[in-house]
């Protein structure tokens, strides 16, 4: 068997954004010892990139917010497939947490009065978001980092973990490689976090990075979790489309947020066409272009712009402009923000201004931008238990991206911020008080050793395919098959396509040797985007109607049936059953505040 | 824009390597980073390097090229391949190879360590007033995505190797940002002379060039640090009254011991070619 070492914690955090930081801060804190491990550099994790804001209804802008009214707006931008109490406790939640992470010495941009200032996003009745101008995830990020690293837990960077290791039913560890040096490390833990992202990166126009790749949602689902509501894939309507070079990256809803406005290829905004207002959102938006623009000013006395719709919404919209015929020169949409001067711009958006400006040839305060929609966050997840974030499997936890029930069929954005602020110190929190009772569990040296043959694998191959070129088929047939507009028979091929490279993964050959080498890397992420296309593709078949982010134009319109059902996907053996669940019940307090709004 | 352009791509590892060529395909837009990608799908999947956002704003693809240390996701080709055509690119000089364009950064992070964090007076109101005036110049040292270029381009670090006696620019204006914090309340001034060393800069403003973040390191976060410094070492009224046990300083005292490192060894691995 081919060497390895062993790392003993009370607690193994895998992952080290949001909800991996926030979690290992808690297990610190309860005094126990901690290993974190994270593929990248420690302050590089996708949380990096978040833009527009945290939302908590901290209610600093003198509307009458509080956290009924988000728990509201989630429900209802989620489509109400979302789990109530998970809403519950992240609205409640939210409000501390971000005021926790200024005492810990983030510094959000201010009110007048010298409170954090909060801005509007899409879907939240009053402005919530709480900023700093357009790179909040880096404020959060480097605040968490600062004090995780200071509460002194074992950070093992450029570290990926491909397997979960049990001892009968518990998770008791996990196998990692260094990906400096090829080798591999077994961590044993009394429980385990997993706080590992999301997945766009089976799609081929995506705001994710390289490490999107679904590992901690895979390897969850292997070891014998149940994942939630996976088909639900959030396309966020403005990525950037135009040069090539940088087709995807996010544009931020801060964009809109700040008065950016949607136009076609013939100067319309669109987006104030009634069809484009679902029924549970009339009455609620600007009906014309004035009172959207007295919106800017005078939040108090006008409605907001629809250009706010939650992002399912307005990606439909932006879609079905193009395939009409008015889309712009490159096949997308015009975003264009000149109208609030260059001064403000620079302030507010300095770092829309600046990647415009380097990447893409294009001045934002003089020019409009061109846009498309762009694969951007995953709502399902590992199902957890809303209080202590636990899964089905003792030992194990799950929090952040990675982690199901809280957006239900839609994010709406700033979310997330909090939501691995919250549930990260949930899920360290309870991962702490378990492992304060649990004894090591029993390292079973059986699939530490099918593990490692499983990735060496590639490496002793004398031939094969390029696992770039297999990865580049995954995304072309997920891009085609899985996207904003799904039907039976394209949802249909794009699996067969996955079952097929499903099979030749198996025959994937790289050269070198395992010391820093990307392409052996990719081999194995492989085999966890193709695992979670398989679930997303069986899961948005089985859903036959239209509800957030499915969109089936074969079962158009929201389903009352499928309204009280969520979907669970889990394996026996390695046969992926897709199962419907009852949604869990909304106690009666919550039911009040849903009915608030009738 | 030229239809292909060569890369000259540094490869090796810390026992050695070399520079090699690339053929490499143009699309509009391209950056340097899109044509290491290229690379690695297309020629040699071995080719080592960083990288997460490509959009500027993790700080991972840190490069030096032509020489010149930069971001490789924010490098448009056409601004660099010269009249052949031909870019080279190398790992960051001052930190040691681990392989091709990856270079062990982890002394930036033990540097990190050692800097004591938001310190907060105990009877403070909570939650924090603070003016957007009073926090606009600790916003502008936050916006650090430590790529750690600024790190790579000081000369105390590249060229005299002092990594045992200076924590660089970047941790300049990470305690910078701390010690003007309207809410800390720890007196950093000791450290910040003796461990941290902000005393080797000679203020030359190398950093402040290369941040892709457009921090002025040293006009707006070195500066008044070293003023800061010389107002409570050097002047000699402060000096005569601190003889008397009297003008301390307000804040609180820092446990300096708590965050002084074992001392580094001037020169550790050896560093890229
Ligand atoms: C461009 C962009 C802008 C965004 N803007 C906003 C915004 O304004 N507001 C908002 O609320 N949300 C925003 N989001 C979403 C939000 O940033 C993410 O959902 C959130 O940061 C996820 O945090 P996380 O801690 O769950 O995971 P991540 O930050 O993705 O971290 C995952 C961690 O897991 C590690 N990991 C993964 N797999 C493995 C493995 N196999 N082994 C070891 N480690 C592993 C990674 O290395 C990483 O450290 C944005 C997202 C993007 C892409
Ligand atoms: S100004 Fe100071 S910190 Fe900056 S490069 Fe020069 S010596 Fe180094
Ligand atoms: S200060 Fe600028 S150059 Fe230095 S690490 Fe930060 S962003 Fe990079
Ligand atoms: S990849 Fe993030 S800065 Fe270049």
């Amino acid at each position: 068997m081919e060497p390895f070492e062993t790392v003993e914690r009370d607690v193994l955090v895998i992952g080290a954004g949001g909800a991996g930081l926030r979690a290992t801060i808690a297990v610190r804190e309860a005094g126990l010892s901690c290993a974190v491990v994270c593929k990248s550099l420690l302050g590089k994790a996708h949380t990096v990139m978040a833009e527009g804001g945290a939302a908590a209804a901290l209610g600093n802008m003198g509307e009458p917010d509080n956290w009924r009214v988000h728990f509201r707006d989630t429900m209802l931008g989620g489509a109400y497939l979302n789990n109530p109490r998970i809403v519950e406790l992240f609205a409640k939640e939210a409000i501390e947490r971000v005021l926790e992470l200024e005492q810990y010495g983030a510094v959000f941009d201010r009110t007048p009065e010298g409170l954090i200032s909060q801005r509007p996003f899409g879907g939240h009745t009053y402005r919530r978001l709480n900023h700093v101008g357009d790179r909040t995830g880096l404020e959060l990020i480097r605040t968490l980092q600062d004090k995780a690293v200071s509460l002194q837990p074992d950070v093992f960077m450029e570290f990926t973990v491909t397997r979960l290791l049990k001892d009968a039913d518990r998770v008791v560890g996990a196998l990692a490689y260094n990906r400096q040096s090829g080798g591999f490390v077994a961590f044993r833990a009394k429980a385990v976090v997993v706080a590992t992202g999301g997945w766009g990166r089976m799609y081929k126009y995506t705001s994710n990075s390289w490490e999107s790749t679904g590992d901690g949602a895979a390897m969850a689902l292997e070891a014998g979790a149940e994942l939630l509501d996976m088909e639900m894939v959030q396309f966020h309507p403005t990525g950037m489309l135009w040069p090539p070079g940088v087709r995807g990256l996010l544009v931020t809803e801060a964009v809109r947020g700040e008065g950016g406005v949607l136009r076609n290829s013939q100067g319309e905004r669109f987006m104030f066409r009634p069809e484009y207002t679902p029924e549970r959102y009339r009455g609620k938006y600007a009906e014309t272009e004035e009172e959207g623009a007295g919106w800017l000013t005078d939040k108090a006395n006008f409605r907001r712009p629809p250009e706010l719709l939650p992002r399912d919404e307005v990606s439909r919209a932006i879609y079905k402009e193009v395939r009409a015929g008015r889309g712009s020169e490159h096949g997308g949409i015009y975003l264009d923000v000149s109208h609030r001067g260059a001064d403000y711009i620079r302030r507010s958006l300095p770092s829309m201004y600046e990647q415009f400006h380097a990447l893409g040839d294009i001045d934002i305060t003089r020019q409009p931008m061109e846009i498309y929609p762009t694969i951007h966050y995953t709502m399902g997840g590992i199902r957890v238990d809303p209080d202590t974030c636990s899964t089905t499997l003792p030992g194990l936890y799950a929090a952040g991206e990675c982690a199901g029930g809280l957006h239900g069929a839609n994010r709406l954005g700033g979310n997330s911020l909090t939501d691995i602020l919250v549930f990260g110190r949930r899920a360290g929190e309870a991962a702490a008080i378990y492992a304060s009772s649990a004894m090591q569990g029993a390292l079973d040296e059986g699939p530490v050793s099918a593990e490692m043959d499983l990735l060496l694998r590639p490496l002793s191959a004398t031939s094969g395919e390029n696992p770039f070129h297999l990865a580049a088929e995954l995304q072309e047939a997920m891009q085609q098959g899985a996207m904003i507009e799904r039907t039976e028979a394209g949802l249909t091929a794009c699996l067969e396509k996955v079952l097929q490279l499903r099979e030749r993964v198996e025959h994937v050959q790289v050269e070198g040797s395992r010391a820093y080498n990307p392409g052996w890397n990719a081999a194995r992420d492989l085999r966890f985007t193709l695992r979670i296309s398989e679930v997303i593709v069986r899961c948005a078949l089985a859903r036959k109607e239209s509800r957030g982010a499915q969109w089936r134009s074969d079962y158009p319109g929201f389903d009352p049936e499928w309204g009280r059902k969520n979907l669970v996907a889990r394996l026996e053996g390695d046969t992926l059953h897709v199962e419907t669940r009852p949604l869990p019940s909304m106690s009666p307090e919550l039911q009040s505040i849903m009915e608030e709004a009738r | 824009m030229l239809e292909t352009i060569r890369l000259r791509v540094f490869r090796g590892d810390a026992s050695g390597g070399e520079e090699r060529e690339y053929p490499v395909r143009t699309f509009p837009g391209m950056v340097v980073l899109d044509a290491i990608h290229q690379i690695q799908g297309e020629q040699d999947g071995t080719l080592a390097c960083r990288w997460n956002c490509k959009a500027a704003k993790c700080g991972s693809c840190s490069a030096e090229i032509n020489g010149h240390p930069a971001l490789m996701c924010k490098s448009r080709v056409e601004q660099f391949y010269d009249a052949a055509g031909l870019i080279r690119v190398s790992p960051l000089k001052t930190f040691p190879l681990i392989k091709d364009l990856v270079t062990d950064v982890s002394w930036n992070y033990r540097k990190a360590q050692q800097i004591p964090p938001l310190t907060v007076a105990a009877d403070a109101p909570r939650p924090f007033r603070m003016m957007q005036g009073d926090v606009d110049r600790i916003q502008e040292f936050r916006k650090c995505i430590e790529c750690f270029l600024c790190q790579d381009i000081c000369h105390v670090l590249r060229d005299h190797g002092r990594k045992d006696a200076y924590f660089g620019p970047r941790f300049m204006i990470k305690i910078a940002s701390l010690d003007m914090h309207p809410m800390d309340d720890l007196e950093r001034r000791p450290h910040l002379m003796r461990a941290a060393g902000v005393g080797y800069c000679n203020v030359n403003k190398c950093c402040q060039e290369v941040c892709p973040e457009h921090i002025h390191i040293t006009d707006n976060g070195i500066i008044p640090l070293k003023e800061r410094v010389a107002d409570e070492f050097y002047d000699p009224i402060r000096g005569l009254l601190r003889m008397l046990g009297l003008g301390r300083s307000r804040r609180q005292p820092m446990p300096e011991e708590a965050f002084t490192a074992p001392p580094e060894p001037a020169a550790e691995r050896k560093p890229s070619p």
